[in-house]
């Protein structure tokens, strides 16, 4: 059995910014992460990230990302790549597979950093060769160089949605149209106004009722639903595309942490069920922290934020950190998380991660 | 569909080209790039056809989740091609259900 100070599960963001601040106050990090690239969703981050110049704003997931690794490296972060942790059993035991040799690992202080995964929205067609996930239309583009097809319709105007239809044109795409069932565009205005510059339509209050083709897509159709949602017969309109991207959210991967028997609480907001935690990001099992989408469907931003705190909390915990010295270095983070939490889209996802600090009170 | 010129990123690193076999065919891809994208890179989006409804089936969510791109790769089936890296002389076939049976019972 190894035996571990601290334990992060994933190597993106809020993996690697804990890692990163706990190992620069002197914890001994090992970070697990089953692919085989650090980063997590980082490295195909290629537009300009939003808010202060603290934010890292201005600057692009993947410089962020090297930046990461580059400061990982230099603290002596262990990243062990190909490693799938299994499970989380009782104190602080984990079981991690290493490419086809399990190890037994003992950690006296776990993150869960394990992100998130693409939500679908079933319908005729959705299986075809063709039809993939905004995010898999992104990796391809933007990790591996190649262009998932040549036109695309986005279904979906939220965040990821916008951002990647961008993307898409930046490939050498054309995308057809943006689609949403929403009454409006659910994305930042700017990335929005980004694509309908260059002509890409928008066709709100629409659904896919269809992707057409025998082998691979050949084409898709949209229909236009009332307010509550239903199609309207008659309102079909045709798209000529090889590909169909959904872009409907994201699904917080909490596998682990249920599998520990973390409380758990329900937040539509931030993606569903999720781990009731404190404002040390720690959960109603001591020792046990979650920091990023897993802990909440925000940005990256947030999550390195959260990374940080996490990191910093158990730096403390482990005695490498004063309480005062913690006290204010978390301020100064939770300080800088509520500009990240303002504005129309930001308050709904402060109150909700409120809400979620209130159920761990509740214990 | 490989992207030359990228606005942002500009030119992409990659490993040695390669060759590999799709079905017996010949095809060309770079080393340690994931084998979904060699293939696509080469047209091919069906790697697998289902189980009872023989229905095709491709590259879906491009991080090794959803296991919707498995093929049999060096005889061996339910590899997961969007993340498994791509080698010289690789041997990689559609998958039909869940491919040949290696428990020898």
């Amino acid at each position: 059995m190894r035996r571990c100070e601290m334990v992060c599960i994933g190597a993106g963001p809020a993996g690697l910014a804990a890692a990163v601040e706990a190992a620069r106050n002197g914890v001994d990090v090992v970070v697990y992460d089953e692919n085989e690239r650090p980063g997590g969703q980082l490295f195909k981050q290629i537009h300009k990230f939003f808010g202060s110049r603290e934010h890292r704003a201005q600057e692009r997931g993947f410089d962020i990302g090297n930046s990461f690794l580059t400061e990982a490296r230099e603290l002596s972060v262990e990243v062990s790549l190909n490693s799938v942790v299994l499970g989380i059993y009782e104190n602080g035991a984990l079981n991690v597979m290493i490419r086809d040799r399990i190890e037994q690992v003992k950690a006296e202080k776990t993150l869960v950093a394990t992100g998130a995964s693409e939500n679908m929205i079933p319908f005729p067609g959705w299986t075809l060769p063709g039809v993939i996930g905004a995010g898999a239309a992104q990796t391809m583009a933007n990790i591996h160089g190649i262009r998932p097809g040549n036109d695309i319709l986005m279904v979906g105007s939220g965040n990821v949605g916008v951002i990647v239809s961008y993307q898409m044109i930046q490939a050498g795409a054309r995308v057809a149209a943006v689609i949403d069932a929403a009454p409006k565009i659910g994305g930042y205005a700017v990335h929005a106004a980004k694509i309908a510059r260059v002509g890409v339509p928008f066709f709100m209050s629409h659904t896919i009722k269809e992707a057409r083709g025998k082998e691979r897509v050949e084409g898709a159709t949209i229909i236009e639903v009332d307010d509550n949602w239903n199609p309207l017969p008659g309102t079909e309109k045709q798209f000529e595309v090889d590909t169909v991207c959904i872009a409907v959210g994201l699904n917080p991967a909490t596998q682990l942490i249920r599998m520990a028997g973390c409380k758990m609480a329900n937040s539509p907001v931030l993606g569903g069920q999720l781990p009731a935690h404190d404002l040390n990001q720690e959960t109603s099992i001591k020792g046990l922290y979650v920091a990023g989408d897993a802990s909440g469907i925000e940005e990256a931003s947030t999550a390195i934020i959260e990374g940080r705190i996490a990191g910093l909390a158990i730096a403390n915990s482990l005695g490498y950190l004063d309480d005062s010295a913690f006290l204010s270095a978390r301020d100064e983070q939770l300080q800088s998380m509520v500009g990240m939490r303002s504005g129309s889209h930001g308050e709904v996802r402060a109150k909700a991660k409120e809400y979620l600090n209130t159920m761990m009170e509740e214990r | 569909m490989r992207i030359e010129e990228h606005p942002i990123l500009g030119t992409f690193e990659k490993g040695n080209k390669i060759q590999f076999t799709f079905d017996g065919q010949s095809m060309e891809g770079f080393e340690d790039e994931p084998i979904a994208i060699a293939l696509r890179s080469n047209g091919v989006l069906i790697h697998r056809y289902t189980t009872r409804r023989n229905e095709p089936r491709g590259m879906f969510c491009a991080i090794g989740r959803c296991t919707d791109c498995i093929m049999v790769v060096d005889g061996k089936p339910n590899i997961r091609t969007c993340v498994e890296p791509l080698k010289a002389g690789m041997k990689v076939e559609t998958q039909h259900g869940n491919g040949p049976d290696l428990s020898g019972r």
